[in-house]
């Protein structure tokens, strides 16, 4: 099924499209999903898809990315393939529960096990939907912004598919979960999976998100994650965005941390066309701790949007967003965060910088800071740089005999380090240096695939 | 080994070095002294390879060679070797990886292979010793939260693993305590031979107590307005600088 009726408003076509197969959409899903739907519908049609005139979209426009014609698969299309045939993760040593999703749909057959001894679930949203109701009532959708921001409703009133991460009081995963999120189809397509992370009191997980293209189609992903990080839970949640250069990765992800939770995430974008990745941060208790941190190389006409919303809602809490780009050629990008602090939230201590190496006088970047402050007792900062490679110190490295290109690939590489040394998965955060590496020397520009997969690490 | 023939430098339309001539043998130690912003550090920083400055005029031969037209890391290859004034401190890179690279690349110049990782450790080992280094040093980002001689240490301590032919020490010495200096000196000394040459700026006679130079510059406002032997150090301590302006105003 496709989206066509050009001569009607984007809006109205997801909308005519959502409300001719909504029977479909709905089929197979409990209420705790589908009494989402038509809300979102609605307040989709009031927003729209956000062009630069939404302030938050000011360097970013969307639209053009909707405006082709997908296949939207409200069913999932049978890809008769053999997986191991085309992809592997070849981190060494990375021992990891894998989940896959392929275009969005939950990959069964990956998945042998998906309840743990100590409670904790690792499974589709479709699945979860009928087998924990209780906890899909108290969780879905509760912490996205349905209502207001577009892509979420968008995303709402499809959303079919995902994956569900339950970890019961007290527990530790013992190894981190590996969702891979594989795009791979002979047609233009669009993915709108969902995913929700339920981390009760005391819990500890590490979450990773591989994301790859595996065919060269041009593919839209609009996807959204919810976490709820309870009472003292810590989870570190990595991302890595590696898709080619005709995809357009939109991701919306919504965290609720409850008091004494303690949550870094981190974003590594190696490659991609177009992303725009937002988080949305509540800190929904005292004397939280959250990290957000990214890393973006992008070259060519790439472009990456980051967008944080970080909401201190609460007194005592602490959070540190740091951002850092390194953009060649023509490259552009854009960083919005934004820092409120609530009335009530004192003695809150919130920074945020973000740095960028502009290897050309054709890349560019923006960056606009927010702080919104009702508190008066608050430690609060925000920075950002943007230009070249520092002179002095290229200049020392050369002076010891060191070229030119390693110099600044030293140094590239120093600036990178502060975000990958973040990735508390040894044998993840070894293979992300090495590949950075790779990258910044330009190693794996030509390589449109996913580089995860062609990086080839266990053979030299 | 090294002829500076009528150099100028300006940066930025300000004249600083005004036609310098120089010339260093193999084997010689030259101290070059001189007030605060006379040029000493941008004569460094010329022979060393910073392109933040205009050469208007003059040449420098290094070893036949023209060394103007080479490239910062060119000159490291042929055996310069720059010790800072203000060693850099640059986050993120380790001093182990610097190092390994640097040693490297120049082993490359030569026709060499990459050391193997024990010899290469060995030879560290021994450098840390001669300088007296700590050992956790090495283990750090280059330069970063070191302190003010902990840096100066460290440039000897690069000096003794690049083995240059001529080395330039841009007050070197300056902010050391007596036992520090005396262990730079030593460091220099023991380098010291008959192939290699070395030019130690300085603002103090004091180091030269312990390196002793075969001749002694006295550059002032962008000029060499005097040279002698390590007599001329002592004469300078004794009457300061001053002694030197109504000298050359008179002269
Ligand atoms: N990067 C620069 N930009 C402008 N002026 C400079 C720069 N570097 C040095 N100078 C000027 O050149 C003169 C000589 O400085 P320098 O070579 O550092 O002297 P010294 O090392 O003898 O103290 C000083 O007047 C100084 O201010
Ligand atoms: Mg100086």
């Amino acid at each position: 099924m496709s989206i066509h009726a050009q001569s009607i408003d984007l809006k109205d076509r997801f909308a005519a499209f959502f409300y001719k197969h909504q029977s479909t959409i709905r089929e197979g899903l409990p209420e705790g999903i589908n009494q989402h739907r038509q809300v979102a519908i609605e307040a989709f049609q009031q927003n729209g898809i956000p062009d630069r005139n939404v302030e938050d979209y000011k360097y970013t426009d969307l639209n053009p990315a909707f405006e082709k014609d997908y296949r939207t698969y409200i069913r999932p299309k049978q890809i008769d393939f053999n997986l191991n045939d085309i992809f592997h993760c070849d981190v060494p040593a990375l021992d990891t529960h894998v989940v896959l999703l392929l275009n969005g749909w939950f990959y069964e057959k990956k998945t042998p096990q998906k309840k743990l001894p100590n409670g904790v679930i690792i499974t589709s949203l479709r699945e979860a939907a009928n087998e924990y109701p209780e906890v899909i009532q108290k969780h879905y959708n509760q912490y996205a912004d349905s209502k207001n921001q577009g892509l979420t409703a968008l995303n709402t009133a499809f959303a079919q598919d995902g994956v569900f991460i339950y970890v019961p009081r007290g527990k530790a995963m013992d190894k981190p979960v590996q969702i891979i999120n594989l795009l791979m189809d002979e047609e233009p397509g669009m993915s709108q999976h969902r995913n929700l992370m339920v981390m009760e009191e005391g819990s500890q997980a590490k979450v990773i998100v591989c994301d790859h293209t595996l065919s060269q189609s041009t593919f839209l992903t609009n996807s959204v994650t919810e976490i709820y990080a309870g009472q003292n839970a810590h989870m570190d949640f990595v991302r890595i965005q590696n898709e080619h250069n005709d995809s357009t990765q939109i991701s919306n992800l919504y965290l609720n941390q409850e008091r004494d939770s303690n949550v870094t995430s981190n974003t590594i974008s190696l490659h991609g066309g177009l992303i725009r990745n937002n988080y949305y941060l509540r800190l929904n208790g005292e004397n939280c701790e959250n990290k957000t941190l990214g890393l973006y190389l992008t070259d060519r006409g790439q472009h990456i949007d980051s967008y944080v919303h970080m909401d201190h809602a609460h007194p005592h809490s602490r959070s540190n967003q740091l951002f850092k780009g390194v953009l060649d050629d023509y490259a552009t990008g854009a960083f919005n965060g934004r820092i409120l602090v609530r009335q009530d939230a004192q003695k809150t201590e919130a920074y945020q910088a973000n740095n960028n190496i502009l290897l050309t006088d054709d890349a560019k970047m923006n960056s606009k800071p927010q702080l919104e402050i009702y508190a008066d007792d608050v430690k609060c900062s925000h920075g950002g740089t943007s230009g070249q490679l520092n002179g002095d110190a290229l200049f020392y490295l050369r002076s010891r005999g060191i070229p030119l290109k390693e110099a600044q690939l030293l140094l590239m590489y120093a600036f990178a380090h502060e975000i990958i040394g973040e990735i508390h998965i040894q044998p993840l955060q070894d293979r992300i240096h090495e590949l950075t590496e790779k990258r910044l020397r330009g190693e794996l520009t030509r390589c449109n695939y996913c580089q995860m997969h062609c990086g080839d690490s266990g053979k030299n | 080994m090294l002829t500076i023939k009528n150099l100028h430098v300006s940066i930025e339309d300000k004249q600083i070095l005004k036609g310098i001539n120089l010339e260093v043998q193999k084997g010689e130690i030259h101290a070059i002294m001189g007030p605060n912003g006379s040029g000493k550090s941008t004569l460094a920083s010329v022979l060393a390879g910073r392109n933040l400055f205009n050469i208007t005029e003059g040449e420098i031969i290094y070893e036949g060679k023209n060394l103007l037209e080479m490239a910062p890391e060119e000159r490291a290859r042929e055996g310069i070797f720059l010790g800072f004034q203000y060693p850099v401190e640059i986050p993120g890179v380790s001093m182990m990886n610097f190092l390994k690279t640097a040693v490297n690349e120049q082993r490359k110049h030569r026709g060499l292979e990459p050391m193997k990782s024990s010899d290469f450790l060995k030879m560290m080992r021994e450098k840390k010793d001669l300088v007296e280094i700590d050992s956790n040093l090495t283990n750090r980002s280059v330069n970063e939260g070191f302190s003010g001689g902990e840096k100066k240490r460290n440039e000897i301590f690069q000096m003794a693993m690049l083995d240059p032919r001529l080395s330039i020490l841009d007050e070197t010495d300056s902010g050391l305590d007596i036992d520090a200096l005396k262990i730079v000196a030593h460091g220099v000394n023991k380098l010291k031979s008959s192939e290699n040459a070395t030019i130690v700026i300085t603002h103090y006679q004091r180091l030269l107590n312990y390196i002793i130079p075969d001749r002694v510059h006295v550059l002032y406002d962008g000029q060499i307005v005097k040279s002698g032997n390590k007599d001329l150090a002592i004469e300078l301590e004794d009457k300061g600088y001053d002694w030197l302006r109504k000298e050359t105003q008179a002269g």
